[in-house]
């Protein structure tokens, strides 16, 4: 009877944190209909989808990260860097081919280098990844000499085509939307991600390469980034290696507020998207309500704030409801540790 | 003025859920070296804790020379002229010596800065008045352990200190070294000071107590002066506990060959030529006080620690594990004495966390089949007994039998041919011992061999087939089930031979 009763308010309470953050996408969406006119344009809206599919994507290598409990700084400048290779190799060889196997092969290396710098010298994710957005962004810009590059070509194509009715940069991130889910839900490497993220040493005991895994998230990170990469330089139509700056926040914003957890072992594709959508939508009727750009960063940096102090309030919550079944003394252990680990986990990020 | 340095009377001290001490009367004369010793959890710590001022009574009272005092942090201890030297020394390792023995009272000069002139004359002084040649400006970091200790005592003998508590002083440092700590206790004593010294080696207990109180499960079962008692008679008060052979479901099953070989296992300083081995249906026991090893021992055959000689064979094949995965793909798995740091995902669900170690027996061909994996760790949490609302309930809302159930289903699901089970019944609640205890036996009904690391020396009466017994890194005996006492497994584990 009791198993029953709790049973119903389990899976009440899971259905409606699964469904509630899809559900503040919708009312926002009503709402921004109703504030501006030009909002439910569909110039508008393909206009929104365009520019949200750069960050998505992003979004979804921060997801597989933040899983397992690392993050990507470097997000941005590696864009610009392998943006501004692969727009570089194009202008060469005329090929779309080269282009997007030069801004991969650019992005996998530094993501490489993240992986290598996390794994085998047990750099902190945040400062291993800070170092190569310095570095990546530095590169971008030692090698266009900081100049533009322009006239693009068909490269543009890319980035400002259509097939049917659905924007290009779209369907890219359907792509990757369905491939991010397919390694969290279908893989064995993606349940990993969640053991490592959830406790390390854990997954450790429990037979889990820690350290391939690492590498192997921060590889799938590089493909994303240089595929965004791609996308970015050709809606601009120029090879810009001062763009997508602070893009990584974008991304990271958009993957928190899609569910995903900074204390790690938390997070899926489909809230990534949402949270992206959400993100999105608010850049978007801000610049519509001519809102000035300075108070939008003001705007943005408090969305970052109040999706983690959600996150911790959302997880204290959760573990405080627990108490009534767990016998005395393990509830005490449970409710210091779990203090301890969401601080710990939050020193180890920031 | 009374005959007492300090006393304790009647006091009590429950956690959550226990009672740490009942009822605790103890006194200490001046100038004595008093000797507390008991059982891993007897209380001791906690005891000292209290003196100490970490943590504060709910009962009873504590006098200092006959005067009541309520201590309610460590500061206020120094104040009353305790010091405690704990076993793990907490030194900041950067730190210069003179910096360590004046930390958190630094001396101002005129302009309210730190007087550093004063800090070097008054360490000198310190140093020269207690025989010590340490340089000053030495680093922390680069002193040994016993250097450390004696670092400890200074501090305490330039605080006026008149009662130094000790927490196993000589667990980690070498017989010479414990010489001229002997050698110091008895300057401190001949000073006037009261020294409290825990330790739960015999040899050592008896050279340097003049009075010996000794705990068992929170309670003072006896305080008497050396004279009074024998290394025999301090053994039997500490094991007391009773015994019941009914609390444990144990069949007599035939065993078979053997499963596990371990020869001449060493890690310099943790453990040293370890031979062992179990055999298919037996559970071998490993018992030992704190520190003996035991958990050493097992994580490094484990491969999550790595050692430095030894061989280990598997059913007759000799085995290099380098890693947990190849530990566990030769089917030898280990459940950790730390659920919580090692045993368990909190936040992820029961059936992530039973199937983790047998991802490629639910993601193959490319996909997660669901349905196996469902079917599979409702099998196995039906076996055994695990109690929670649905699998798909995050494992941390589980109460701790239930987890630690679930942990051992994780390990049944690779289907392992030896078990290492390091304190697998503690933190959880009798029914759900019992519980564990039955799925022992059907494991061991199986064939399958069972390595069982307890600090209860009950438990391993009740359940082991053998037991080994270690102190000090090293097997110091074995015991065949006829043999088995806890005046027997106290007397190796304590270092008599």
């Amino acid at each position: 009877m009791e198993n029953k009763s709790r049973n119903i308010r389990q899976s009440w309470s899971s259905l409606s944190k699964k469904y509630s953050i899809f559900m503040v996408l919708v009312v926002l969406f009503i709402i921004f209909s109703f504030v501006n006119e030009n909002f439910f344009s569909p110039r508008n809206l393909s206009n929104v989808s365009r520019q949200i599919s750069v960050t998505t994507i992003l979004a979804f290598g921060e997801t597989i990260l933040i899983i397992c409990g690392m993050l990507d700084l470097s997000a941005g400048s590696v864009l610009a860097l392998s943006g501004v290779l692969s727009v570089a190799s194009y202008h060469a060889t005329n090929s779309m081919i080269v282009a997007f196997a030069v801004a991969i092969a650019v992005a996998v290396g530094c993501n490489f280098i993240n992986g290598l710098m996390v794994t085998k010298f047990k750099t902190p994710p945040f400062i291993a990844t800070l170092a190569m957005q310095a570095m990546a962004r530095g590169g971008a810009l030692l090698f266009t000499n900081g100049q533009n590059i322009y006239q693009l070509g068909d490269y543009v194509k890319v980035g400002q085509g259509s097939i049917g009715f659905l924007p290009t940069p779209v369907i890219f991130l359907v792509i990757t939307l369905i491939f991010t889910w397919y390694i969290l839900k279908n893989t064995a490497f993606g349940r990993s991600l969640y053991a490592i993220g959830g406790n390390e040493e854990a997954a450790v005991a429990s037979g889990i390469n820690v350290n391939r895994n690492k590498m192997v998230a921060f590889l799938i990170n590089g493909v994303f980034v240089g595929i965004a990469g791609v996308l970015f330089m050709s809606r601009v139509n120029a090879g810009l290696p001062n763009g997508a700056i602070n893009f990584e926040f974008t991304a990271l914003t958009s993957s928190v507020i899609g569910g995903t957890s900074f204390s790690g072992g938390i997070g899926t594709a489909g809230g990534t998207v949402i949270g992206a959508f959400i993100v999105g939508f608010l850049n978007n009727i801000m610049n519509l309500q001519n809102v000035n750009s300075y108070l939008q960063q003001v705007v943005r940096g408090a969305i970052i704030a109040l999706a983690v102090i959600y996150d911790i309030w959302s997880k204290n919550r959760r573990t405080k409801s627990h108490v009534g079944n767990i016998n005395e003394k393990t509830k005490n252990n449970d409710k210091n540790s779990k203090k301890k680990e969401t601080s710990d986990s939050l020193d180890n990020k920031i | 003025m009374s005959q007492y340095k300090l006393e304790v009377n009647n006091i009590e001290k429950s956690f959550p859920g226990v009672k740490a001490l009942d009822n605790i009367n103890f006194a200490v004369r001046p100038a004595t070296v008093h000797v507390l010793c008991g059982e891993n959890g007897a209380g001791k710590s906690t005891l000292m804790k209290i003196i100490n001022g970490v943590y504060h009574q709910d009962k009873g009272e504590i006098k200092i020379d006959g005067e009541i005092v309520d201590i309610r942090n460590p500061i206020q201890a120094r104040e009353h002229g305790i010091s405690m030297i704990f076993q793990e020394l907490n030194f900041v390792p950067e730190m210069s010596v003179e910096e360590s023995l004046i930390l958190g009272k630094w001396p101002k000069n005129k302009i309210n800065r730190i007087d550093w002139k004063a800090i070097r004359e008054n360490a000198i002084n310190l140093l020269e008045s207690e025989g010590l040649s340490y340089n000053p400006q030495q680093q922390v970091k680069e002193l040994s352990v016993s250097d450390c200790q004696m670092l400890e005592i200074l501090k305490a003998v330039s605080n006026n200190s008149s009662i130094i508590i000790m927490d196993e002083p000589t667990s980690a440092i070498s017989n010479k070294e414990v010489e001229s700590l002997f050698e110091k206790i008895a300057e401190l004593k001949a000073k006037g000071v009261a020294i409290i010294y825990i330790s739960h080696k015999m040899d050592e207990i008896f050279r340097i107590a003049d009075d010996i109180t000794i705990l068992r499960d929170g309670m003072v079962v006896d305080s008497k002066p050396v004279e009074e008692l024998t290394i025999e008679k301090v053994i039997n008060l500490m094991v007391g506990r009773e015994f019941d052979s009914s609390n444990y479901p144990k069949e007599q099953l035939a065993i078979g060959d053997i499963k596990l070989d371990v020869k001449n296992f060493t890690k310099a300083g943790l453990f040293k030529d370890i031979n062992f081995h179990v055999k298919a249906g037996e559970i071998v026991g490993f018992a030992g006080l704190m520190g003996a090893g035991r958990t050493e021992v097992m994580r490094a055959l484990f491969a999550l620690d790595p050692y430095d000689e030894g061989e280990v064979y598997l059913s007759d094949k000799k085995v290099e594990l380098k890693t947990v995965e190849a530990s566990i793909k030769n089917k030898l798995v280990m459940l950790s004495e730390d659920r919580r740091r090692f045993g368990i995902i909190p936040v992820r669900d029961v059936k992530e966390n039973t199937t983790l170690s047998s991802l490629k027996k639910i993601f193959y061909k490319g996909f997660l089949h669901s349905k196996e994996e469902v079917d599979s760790v409702n099998d196995m949490c039906l076996k055994m007994n695990v109690k929670t609302p649905t699998i798909s309930t995050a494992i941390e809302a589980l109460s701790g039998g239930n987890q630690q159930k679930v942990v051992l289903a994780k390990w049944m699901l690779s289907d392992p041919e030896v078990l290492i089970l390091d304190e697998p019944t503690r933190g959880i609640d009798v029914g759900a011992k019992f519980e564990i205890y039955k799925l022992m036996t059907d494991l061991a009904k199986d064939g399958r061999a069972q390595i069982m690391v307890s600090s209860e020396l009950p438990e391993l009466i009740g359940m082991c087939d053998r037991i080994y017994v270690m102190a000090e890194g090293k097997i110091q005996g074995e015991l065949e089930r006829k043999d088995f006492s806890q005046e027997n497994i106290m007397r190796y584990a304590t270092g008599i031979k």
